[in-house]
């Protein structure tokens, strides 16, 4: 069972292989693991908001977008020490989200996709709309530097690296936690069937803005982590790209899973490189070439959800339980399944462990039934 | 073996591995004090990318995504100049290898894609970096890392700031001068006539428009109308330009925005005279994207019909001119090296930069260092395929100083006055350019030079 | 006034266009319950395959034709391969295939027809028709724009309504399984909707490309906006559809037109993303939803 002491535990683990590949690995590594730890930031929290409490978000590249000006601006302007700049951040954001969650409160299924694709299109075009505020199409400018208290020779790229991957840490304990509390139960209950938790006596409504103020904290954490590693906040770098991304990242590695936010992450960061490296040592020409490792991507996303529908946290899963046999001792998170669930969820449902049960959104059980009065 | 005895062959060792550190850290010494100067020294592995046989030297390119369209044939293009120059003979008899990755145009992938290409790969230099807000993001990494980052394929004027980025040289005509240019030519030419203005609203229009203000009363401006790239729908812009009444529109556009803001004119029986930066009107390019409208909007027009007349400004040869001694050498490198690509502005533009490039590898010695590149620029490039001097100097990063005025006639630039130079400040002159058009090496391969 | 009539007129163009998308969406939504992030790709894909064909040929009605075959097979085919497997899955793993197919049709266009802009031939004459000696700001292109996208749109009407496959469909969307009880072969008719709306994509494709210029991301910024309009509209209205795409596209004119030039080419996205959080508000599961009905 995943009690507090053993997820820190299993975080403190995290934090040491971290320390010890950033000192063994070289500089450029130490680069990627502060990008895997940033999308792990934004990802972890995508993945609380869409497959604990069920609502689906095209649009959290946006609030990335909101974490990073903000500190660009503080950084800019006020020159705060960089803790406090996250933490104001994460309380912009959280508000940002609180809003966000507010308008999509009775949003549904497509019509909450459609609206957050909307946003993540929409929202970066405010830095173009007031150039003299948010830098327009060049974006602001971020100076990070290492603190003084490591010497001057201590790389830049080992300190972001470290940097980034505390705050991934952090969250990943604080959303860990808070999918095991009351509040997490009461997430899946929204998801799973809203007018049963209602006449249960939850807030449906609180419940659902709650999942997006934290997903949009988590973004926002992630954007600042973004803005201090590249060293620019432009709105180029925030398209709907990065959105789709994150909920591609957040399916593929387990929606619902945190576990799968590092493997959803390792993905994102090391899959289109990795092409990249191949076709290039090949020497294809530039059109061929440069395309070759969108194709592989896409390919990626596809074989991975045809041949791991619950992602690469429930495929290792399914493998782990084909090997040493399904833990008959731990609880489930499910008290009954639901009408359409699909014979791997049910395998899955036995072995209990800090992710959760493969969402089940009420949208795919009652979508035979839900008739509307056209023809 | 007895004590004495070990204790003799362990003294022996030493001495002799000291004697030959010795003359080893002598001869290099030697050679690098002879770098710059005698042409029989070895190469060696004078700085990081450099070894005895190659020098990889890396870019980060929008090769797919939304602005890949033009632009990705720039980088190719390069390369197969660089081709060009290892087949024969190479720099010093060094191979360039042309790293260059897909950044997307997106400001995060070129930070990811520059540090991979720094701190993985080791290049020597990163070459024609392309696109503003994207190498905004890896400016301040290079310069601290004291990566030699030159000719950046922007015309922001962001690259010329030697106090803070030293490393940073930019290379083509920055976008106030070509405004200053081209304002200078609307104010003389149609002194009558009520200006509009397009302009894609980033920093490219933005200076562009800051430059033909320096030189336009703001009383002949009758209209300002601005894009972004990612709303093709402009005819709100063109149905305000029209309603303005203005007879001339200057445009600070990409092609494919000129290409609609000529589309949206046929629509509205509007026929304004065009006035546009080089950026947009490369004549095949631009030839090639009105094509289809030709066919649609009379029997008589093509292509080529629909974009005559327009007035802009160019700081090379013309396409046109085949005889021109540096038009045949693209052609020739084109045609082995890159013969897929259409023979167009950018495949001139990315020829342009990797020449420079080599004229400045030249310029900076047999076994250079990194810095040693960068003193190179800053004593000064040979104009070579330029028509306008470089600014370069210890003081100065800015690249190309001048442009002339053209206009396009049958699918190719026609040069219509003398080459003019500038500066970026709102009261410097705009002065005739008298040196002589340079001529191509007749080996199509520079030499070294000791100034510009 | 003649400002107001451009600015209408090029925007039931374009808005037209974006309902062409929002009907292909609605049309997968109501079969098979997926969002089809693809849509956009696909359609940029047929349209690759028609220039080619217009380049070989040098007749436009001919690209046009292999365009819409395209289409449909394209849609079969996706359908068949990648959308198949997913349906008895969580939803969202449709959606990420969808994504990746998007990504992949993009990359492959980019190795078959490279990177670069092709300049795509209207089918009619794009010069601005006039009324007496007022240019209209539209083209006999975009009245055909309009024309072709309605006909297209009251045909499907007239399949639904009054043909026995239309009957299939529509009982295939209300409850699979009782229609596969009925003697329906859902299978069938899951291919033949994802077909249906592989046609109407490769249709808005050929109409707007003119005025986009095709490239592998050129369909990128329509789709979130036919995408924008089918959720306005309602997901399972196909009238919805097209009234979200017309006011999309006439909102869109008039702020590009009415707020100044630089402000309002900005502002077209927020605009969009007002309108549709308007709509939302009042009626959550878009303008022509009917009643939500659940079973407990």
């Amino acid at each position: 069972m995943w009690t507090l002491p053993r997820r820190l535990g299993v975080i403190i683990v995290l934090a040491a292989i971290v320390v010890f590949l950033s000192v063994k690995l070289n500089a450029f590594r130490d680069y990627q693991i502060a990008e895997i730890a940033v999308y792990v930031t934004a990802i972890a929290g995508l993945t609380v908001l869409t497959g604990l409490s069920g609502q689906i978000s095209l649009g959290n590249g946006a609030f990335m977008a909101i974490g990073a000006y903000t500190t660009a601006l503080l950084l800019l302007h006020l020159s705060w020490p960089f803790y406090a700049v996250l933490v104001v951040a994460a309380a912009i954001t959280a508000v940002s989200g609180a809003v966000v969650g507010i308008a999509a409160a009775r949003l549904r299924g497509p019509y909450l996709a459609g609206a957050t694709l909307m946003l993540g299109v929409a929202l970066p075009s405010i830095a173009y709309a007031w150039p003299g505020v948010f830098g327009g199409d060049q974006g602001l400018n971020v100076v990070f530097t290492t603190p003084s208290f490591l010497g001057a020779n201590f790389p830049l790229t080992r300190w972001q690296a470290w940097v980034c991957a505390a705050v991934a840490l952090v969250t990943l304990l604080l959303l860990g936690n808070l999918g095991h509390s009351r509040i997490g139960r009461n997430w899946r209950a929204v998801r799973d069937d809203d007018v049963a938790a209602a006449l249960d006596g939850v807030n449906v409504a609180a419940a659902r803005i709650r999942a997006f103020v934290v997903s949009a904290t988590s973004a926002g954490l992630a954007g600042a982590l973004l803005a201090i590693l590249t060293g620019l906040v432009a709105p180029g770098a925030y398209t709907i790209t990065l959105s789709i991304a994150l909920l591609t990242g957040a399916v593929i590695g387990g929606l619902g899973s945190l576990a799968g936010a590092l493997w959803g992450s390792l993905v994102i960061v090391l899959v289109p490189t990795y092409a990249t490296d191949v076709a290039t040592s090949h020497g294809l020409s530039s059109s061929v070439g440069a395309n070759i490792p969108i194709v592989a991507y896409g390919v990626v996303l596809i074989l991975v959800m045809l041949v791991f529908p619950q992602g690469i946290q429930g495929g290792l899963r399914r493998i782990m339980i084909a090997f040493f046999g399904p833990n008959q001792k731990s609880r489930t998170w499910r008290t009954a399944p639901a009408n359409n669930v699909t014979p791997s969820a049910d395998t899955l449902l036995i072995s209990g462990d800090e992710t959760l049960s493969p969402p089940e959104p009420p949208d795919k059980p009652t979508s035979q039934h839900e008739k509307e009065g056209t023809s | 073996m007895k004590r004495s005895q070990r204790l003799r062959w362990q003294g022996a060792a030493l001495i002799t591995a000291t004697a030959l550190a010795v003359a080893a850290c002598s001869s290099s010494s030697s050679s690098t004090a002879t770098s710059t100067s005698s042409s029989n020294a070895a190469l060696t592995a004078s700085a990081p990318g450099i070894t005895a046989t190659t020098i990889t030297i890396g870019s980060h390119q929008p090769l797919t995504g939304v602005a890949a369209p033009g632009y990705s044939e720039i980088a190719p293009a390069s390369n197969a100049y660089f081709q060009y120059v290892n087949a024969n003979g190479g720099i010093y008899g060094r191979k360039i290898i042309y790293k260059y990755l897909d950044d997307a145009y997106n400001p995060t992938t070129t930070s990811s894609v520059v540090h991979q290409l720094v701190l993985q790969d080791n290049v020597y230099a990163i070459f024609n970096g392309l696109g503003t807000p994207t190498h905004l993001a890896v400016l301040s990494f290079l310069n601290s890392e004291k990566v030699p980052d030159v000719f950046v394929a922007s015309g922001c004027e962001c690259w010329n700031n030697p106090s803070q980025y030293p490393e940073t040289f930019g290379w083509q005509i920055d976008y106030v001068r070509e405004g200053k240019i081209l304002g200078q030519y609307v104010a003389q030419h149609f002194k009558k006539d009520k200006i509009g203005y397009f302009y894609q609203n980033d920093e490219f229009g933005q200076d562009g428009v800051k430059g033909l203000d320096y030189e336009i009363p703001s009383s002949m401006v009758v209209s300002r109308q601005s894009y972004v790239p990612t709303n093709v729908n402009i005819a709100p812009q063109v149905a305000a330009l029209k309603a303005s009444g203005a007879q001339v529109v200057v445009a600070f556009a990409v092609p494919a925005f000129l290409a609609l803001l000529k589309l949206y004119t046929l629509k509205l029986g509007y026929n304004p005279a065009l006035v546009a930066s080089n950026v947009g009107t490369d004549p095949i390019t631009l030839g090639g994207l009105v094509s289809s409208f030709a066919k649609q909007s009379g029997a008589t027009l093509n292509g080529s019909a629909l974009i005559n007349g327009i007035i802009t400004d160019y700081y090379a040869p013309s396409l046109g001119s085949t005889t021109n001694s540096w038009i045949a050498l693209w052609k020739k490198v084109h045609d082995q090296y890159d013969a897929k690509a259409p023979f167009d502005g950018n495949v001139q533009y990315g020829m342009q930069a990797a020449y420079t490039f080599v004229q400045a590898m030249f310029n900076a010695g047999r076994n250079p260092t990194r810095q040693d590149l960068v003193n190179a620029i800053q004593a000064g490039l040979p104009q070579g395929p330029i028509l306008a001097p470089y600014a370069y100097s210890a003081t100065d990063h800015a690249g190309m100083t001048g442009a002339y005025i053209a206009k396009i006639e049958n699918g190719v630039f026609v040069q219509e006055g003398p080459v003019l130079v500038t500066d970026t400040s709102a009261t410097g002159a705009i002065t005739t350019f008298s040196g002589t058009e340079q001529q191509a090496p007749a080996s199509g391969i520079p030499s070294a030079s000791s100034s510009s | 006034m003649a400002e107001f009539l451009q600015l209408t007129l090029s925007g039931i163009s374009f808005g037209m266009v974006y309902a062409a998308i929002a009907l292909s969406l609605v049309l997968i939504w109501r079969g098979t319950r997926v969002l089809n992030y693809a849509q956009g790709g696909m359609a940029m894909f047929t349209t690759f395959i028609a220039i080619e064909v217009i380049y070989r040929t040098h007749n436009y009605w001919a690209g046009f034709v292999v365009a819409l075959a395209a289409g449909l097979v394209l849609g079969a085919i996706c359908e068949l391969t990648v959308i198949r497997p997913t349906l008895s899955r969580p939803p969202l793993n449709a959606v990420i295939v969808t994504i990746g197919l998007l990504i992949l049709l993009e990359g492959l266009a980019g190795i078959l027809f490279g990177g670069q802009f092709r300049s795509f031939p209207a089918a009619f004459s794009i010069t601005g028709l006039k009324v007496g000696g007022t240019a209209l700001g539209v083209s006999r292109f975009d009245v055909f724009v309009v024309a072709a996208v309605l006909a297209t749109t009251l045909v499907l009407a007239v399949v639904f309504k009054y043909t026995s496959a239309g009957l299939r469909m529509r009982a295939t969307a209300f409850n699979a399984t009782i229609a596969q009880l009925s003697g329906i072969r859902v299978a069938r008719v899951l291919t033949v909707g994802w077909a249906l709306a592989g046609l109407l994509g490769a249709l808005a494709g050929v109409l707007v490309s003119p005025s986009t210029f095709l490239y592998p991301n050129s369909m990128d910024i329509i789709f979130v906006y036919g995408f924008t309009a089918a959720v306005i509209g309602g997901l399972d209205s196909p009238a919805g559809a097209v009234v979200g795409g017309l006011l999309l596209g006439l909102a869109l004119s008039y702020v590009g037109g009415y707020v100044g030039g630089s402000v309002g080419s900005e502002l077209t996205s927020l605009v969009a993303f007002g309108i549709l959080i308007a709509v939302l508000m009042i009626r959550p599961d878009g303008l022509f939803a009917g009643a939500r009905m659940r079973r407990v």
